[in-house]
């Protein structure tokens, strides 16, 4: 601890000068900077090895980063949750439900797209601001609570869609998708050809561009960023500085499910369906993501940036993994490693760098 | 850093209202009685020590003051007028400021943004509002100067800071938001010798500021040379209030309780080293110091 060195001498004598790497190293996305490189390069020289330039294309970029967005979109707020100290893991079951309850709007009870999807978000965030009561009211650990949440949500979405279908699936008109004005937000897509091939960049990483903005900005340039971070250091100490801590947890668990109700319109447009099985053990990957991004379990500490570079990471892996010809059994074990890799680099870049002992 | 000798608001105070007074404050938590019918007066530009040993009601006497909870009976005063503080931000308002032994800031914030929370400094209007960042380090930097840390990046995070530095920041950080009444809520006991007294002087600085100081500790060598006037509380009752130089160390040790436990010690030790100058061999810690408390850094030694 610090007290015991403390004594030895005033505060001035104690500060040293630091370069500029020194201090880029001290932020928290560094880590997952230096991941992102090292993936890239890993990936790039396997497949080159293996006669591949699919990694290095337009069109492998692409690829990537659109496997980058789809967890990417829920990430972002999974982590802020994370630096205010909690956990939401009804994250992924509460894309599922989002992509049902668009899809029983607008097919099964045949209504306007547009009014399935603003249906959906709102009862999704509804869940979310549920998620954050209970958590706030019972002062249980948010992790037991939306481990519970996540069962009670992933079994709605059942009983709802076979109550009123008999499958689990439901299949949304391209058409009517086509034709709606705002299935277009989350359906729209950019083509481009390069050599004669046609790669697709989808809105979905658009989308989570903007949302890991947004929340960047939140983080580090608003008082409700401050708020954030402080709840996550100390919760009593930052009520007894006058911080709403109930109400910026409350707020952040109705953000996690609003983005999931987002990653479920995109999904649903994209692949003009809704599946119950959709987002299942995203939030696992979503708080991987996050804890590559620098993010402490602990909370009060962690980056937007970094998640986002962190979902960046696992998107290249998946798809590198493909083009440098390597079973894709090899995923799980390269995530596993990557998570592992990380913690242990922020580890020691935090106790060097940002001088935290 | 220096103190002035001279209390410049203290002279004329006295006829005022006390800046805060507690009057027969009482809290049960269920079957337990936490305080009852308990007092408490400080005024401008004195302090006022709160002695008590553990569980004796310290903290949440100090909960009480802070906001964080309401009495069960008794009434609160400011400036004379009875208020009634349903949160920590409503104290905050009344000029009430809290600073935790270890609860009031953020080892992983930067000390800027730590100084800031819950009264971020913004910039821009309406949806662009945002946190303004370069006004929070120019303050910040500048107050810490003014309380004796000169702070070269405010970005650096709170952890990196010792313990005394820490306690430093907070008060700092309550008197720039205009705290009338500083509470220090042990503010010394996970400190050092050197800290502790870095903590003291800035108990005195305030002081003479006008500022009115509540000092809670069990530790009396800390408390007799900064208080104006000596609370004792003893499981939850009042044990009295005291003038500064009515009461020495060892009395005072006594009304909190603990008085017989040290004398029992000092006869243990005595009769040790009777059976050790009568040639027994006796396996123990050097005489006068308390096996529990053998320094093991620059840890002071409690009495």
């Amino acid at each position: 601890m610090a007290t015991t060195t403390a004594s030895a001498g005033p505060a001035p004598e104690r500060l040293r000068t630091v370069s500029l790497t020194q201090r880029l190293l001290a932020r928290p996305a560094a880590g997952a900077l230096i991941i992102v490189v090292f993936v890239f390069i890993v990936f790039a020289v396997l497949s080159t090895a293996r006669g591949s330039s699919a990694f290095l294309s337009i069109a492998g970029v692409l690829n990537y980063v659109g496997v980058a967005s789809q967890v990417g979109i829920i990430a972002t707020a999974v982590a802020l949750l994370m630096i205010a100290g909690e956990f939401d893991l009804s994250v992924g079951s509460l894309v599922g439900f989002s992509g049902i309850v668009i899809g029983i709007v607008s097919t099964v009870w045949g209504l306007p797209i547009w009014l399935g999807i603003i249906v959906s978000m709102i009862l999704t965030t509804g869940l979310g601001v549920i998620n954050g009561l209970i958590v706030v009211r019972t002062g249980l650990p948010s992790f037991i609570v939306t481990l519970a949440t996540m069962f009670i949500i992933g079994g709605l979405s059942s009983v709802l869609v076979l109550t009123l279908t008999s499958i689990t699936f439901i299949r949304i008109d391209p058409a009517l998708i086509a034709a709606d004005p705002l299935a277009q937000l989350f359906s729209w897509k950019l083509s481009l050809v390069f050599d004669g091939a046609t790669s697709d960049l989808y809105v979905s990483v658009v989308w989570w561009i903007l949302i890991a903005a947004v929340g960047a900005y939140i983080l580090g340039r608003r008082k409700f960023g401050n708020w954030i971070t402080g709840v996550g250091g100390s919760p009593i100490a930052a009520r007894n500085l006058g911080v709403p801590v109930a109400r910026v947890k409350i707020t952040l668990f109705a953000a996690t499910a609003f983005s999931a109700s987002i990653l479920a319109a995109c999904q649903s447009m994209q692949f003009s369906s809704a599946d119950i099985q959709r987002g299942g053990g995203w939030e696992l990957q979503a708080i991987t993501m996050a804890v590559i991004g620098g993010c402490l379990l602990s909370g009060g500490y962690g980056s937007v940036v970094g998640t986002a570079l962190g979902a960046l990471a696992l998107g290249m892996a998946s798809i590198g993994i493909v083009y440098a010809s390597i079973n894709a059994d090899w995923y799980k074990i390269a995530i596993g490693l990557l998570l592992l890799t990380a913690v242990v680099l922020n580890n020691w870049i935090r106790r060097r760098f940002a001088g935290l002992r | 850093m220096t103190i002035s000798a001279s209390a410049p608001a203290a002279a004329t105070s006295a006829s005022r209202a006390p800046l805060l007074e507690a009057r027969n404050i009482s809290k049960y938590f269920g079957a337990v009685v936490a305080l009852e019918g308990v007092s408490l007066t400080v005024r401008s530009g004195q302090v006022t020590c709160l002695l008590g040993d553990n569980g004796a009601g310290k903290s949440t006497l100090i909960k009480t003051l802070s906001g964080v909870h309401p009495p069960d009976d008794g009434t609160l005063a400011v400036d004379g007028e009875p208020v009634v503080f349903t949160s920590p931000r409503d104290a905050l308002d009344a000029g009430i400021a809290t600073v935790y032994q270890d609860l009031s800031v953020m080892p992983l914030m930067s000390i800027s943004r730590n100084f800031f929370l819950g009264n971020e400094p913004t910039i821009g209007f309406g949806p662009f509002r945002r946190f303004d960042g370069v006004k929070a380090a120019t303050i910040a930097r500048e107050e810490m100067h003014n309380i004796g840390i000169d702070v070269r990046d405010t970005e650096q995070l709170v952890g990196t800071l010792s313990g005394g530095e820490r306690q430093t920041l907070a008060i700092a950080r309550a008197e720039y938001f205009g705290a009338r009444v500083l509470i220090l809520d042990e503010p010394t006991s996970a400190l050092g010798v050197k800290e502790s007294a870095i903590v003291l002087r800035h108990a005195i600085a305030a002081r003479n500021k006008g500022l009115g100081v509540i000092f809670i500790t069990h530790n009396v060598q800390h408390a007799l040379p900064i208080g104006d006037s000596f609370t004792i509380l003893t499981r939850g009752r009042s044990g009295g209030t005291f003038k500064r130089g009515e009461l020495n160390a060892e009395q005072l040790h006594a009304l909190m309780g603990g008085g017989s436990e040290l004398e029992e010690l000092q006869a243990d030790l005595e009769m040790l080293a009777q059976r050790e100058a009568a040639g027994e061999d006796i396996p123990t810690v050097p005489l006068g110091v308390d096996p529990d408390t053998v320094p093991l850094g620059d840890e002071p030694p409690t009495t």
